[in-house]
């Protein structure tokens, strides 16, 4: 089997998995609905629809921080169950792989929040984007890979340590503070118009390749780290 | 159990050499910092500066060693466990040492923001990279702690690796963010450092980094003294008839 099948073959049972017991998309949607709503206690962005394009780029990569925080948790323990873990660590497929796949997944899954929710939060915001709306399109798969790709990674990476669930996002936070700051930056961009987000989609991809690279290359060591 | 006893309590005799000698330049420099002039428009303030910067300095020279020390463990855990289990105690005592350093380099610089600016904190470019260091190898450290006995070393190690490759990142990320927009209370020129200022800085950066190498020792043997300590009782209970 070449390495795209096997990655495949990771993808299509991990989207089997969410299809059966759709959990973790259901769980993303009504967090993020949620984080919107608390948001929008805070402030009232009805009435100030400038303040609301200055900040609600941050609120809405906040609201998809966190609830991504719930998937990734859930989408290694899985494995735990069963022992399935340890069958795939004496499979000789590439680790890597395993990774790939599982990273892709929580991508899709993430993405797929994305899309039900970004038209709810223009709506519940009354936002009105001064800026070039379609590149958006760019800056959320770009934004949400490098959440995805180094939070499934860390959530590798705290499977087997006490109280995993909150040592993610204390691991996952501090390394993500430059992909945070450029997909925030270039959203805030888009809404306000007022700058290019040129620079930011550079800043946003080349983390993506970088730890991408990184995390592909580290995962064998972490899936056999006992 | 025998192992662990061929260890002393005291330090060795060139360990409390270095000790005395840190202390009598740490001495050195406090006399050197206290009797330098005063400057012209912070007057006695200023004097925050010389614990200020060997701190800030010192705690970007330990992330190095964090860093190189944790690829060594990678490199070594395969075929040379002993020396692996070296490297790994090294990386422990250099990424708390950052943490120490880094958090006094806070403390004293906010002192001197309050004191000088009005304000404790501002998001300026350096301040905020500073502060990500610092919440880098806090995580570090915390992952140290809730990671499992058997896997602290490697997945700490990959930790590290991964601060290292964000360090650069963030601090370039951070600039043009600034740049885009400037923060009115510090441009990111802070003056020179006057040349009758220079001997009094430099004492104390070499006391500091003494103290520094000092604690790193300490901390090491420490570190190892426990590795061993677990080797042994594991040996123990292997040879235990109940085990068998």
């Amino acid at each position: 089997m070449s390495y795209a099948s096997h990655v495949l073959t990771h993808l299509r049972k991990d989207l089997r998995l969410e299809w059966r017991a759709r959990d973790s998309i259901n769980g993303m949607l009504f967090f993020t609905l949620l984080v919107v709503v608390v948001f929008a206690l805070a402030f009232d962005p009805t009435a100030f629809p400038s303040l609301a394009r200055q900040i609600s780029g941050g609120l809405l990569w906040v609201a998809l921080l966190f609830a991504s925080m719930t998937a990734l948790n859930q989408s290694w323990s899985r494995e735990l169950r069963n022992n399935v873990l340890d069958a795939h660590r004496l499979s000789p497929a590439p680790a890597s792989a395993f990774f790939v796949g599982k990273a892709l997944a929580n991508f899709l899954f993430v993405t797929l929040v994305e899309v039900v929710l970004a038209p709810v939060f223009a709506v519940f915001y009354n936002l009105h984007p001064l800026g070039q709306t379609s590149l958006l399109l760019v800056i959320l798969p770009l934004g949400t890979w490098a959440l995805v790709c180094n939070g499934t990674f860390f959530s590798a990476l705290s499977l087997r340590t006490r109280n995993r669930e909150l040592l993610l996002p204390l691991v996952l936070f501090p390394i993500s503070m430059p992909a945070l700051l450029a997909m925030i930056q270039a959203t805030t961009n888009v809404l306000t118009g007022e700058f290019e987000p040129a620079l930011w989609l550079k800043v946003l991809f080349t983390y993506d390749i970088i730890f991408t690279t990184a995390c592909v290359l580290l995962f064998q060591t972490i899936l056999n780290s006992d | 159990m025998n192992e662990t006893r061929k260890y002393s309590a005291s330090l060795p005799a060139w360990a409390i050499l270095w000790l005395a000698l840190t202390l009598a330049v740490l001495a050195f420099g406090f006399y050197q910092a206290m009797t330098a002039p005063t400057e012209a428009t912070m007057g006695n303030l200023y004097r925050v500066f010389f614990w200020h910067f060997p701190h800030t300095i010192l705690s970007f020279v330990f992330p190095y060693l964090n860093c190189a020390a944790s690829l060594l463990y990678l490199v070594w855990r395969a075929h040379n466990p002993e020396r692996a289990l070296a490297a790994d105690a090294f990386a422990v005592a250099s990424a708390e040492l950052t943490v120490l350093y880094a958090s006094v380099g806070l403390a004293t610089g906010m002192l001197w923001g309050r004191a000088a600016w009005g304000i404790w904190w501002t998001w300026d470019a350096r301040l905020t990279t500073y502060l990500l260091l610092w919440l880098l190898y806090v995580s570090y450290v915390l992952l140290r702690r809730f990671a499992g006995p058997g896997q602290t070393a490697v997945l700490s190690a990959v930790l590290a690796v991964f601060a290292a490759i964000d360090i650069p990142i963030c601090y370039m990320s951070i600039r043009w963010w600034r740049t885009q927009h400037p923060a009115p209370v510090f441009g990111s020129s802070d003056g020179y450092i006057d040349p009758v200022m220079y001997r009094a800085v430099l004492w104390n950066v070499a006391a500091w980094a003494m103290w520094g190498a000092f604690a790193l020792g300490m901390r090491y043997a420490l570190e190892r003294r426990r590795q061993q300590q677990i080797a042994a009782a594991a040996h123990e209970f292997m040879a235990a008839p109940e085990a068998a």
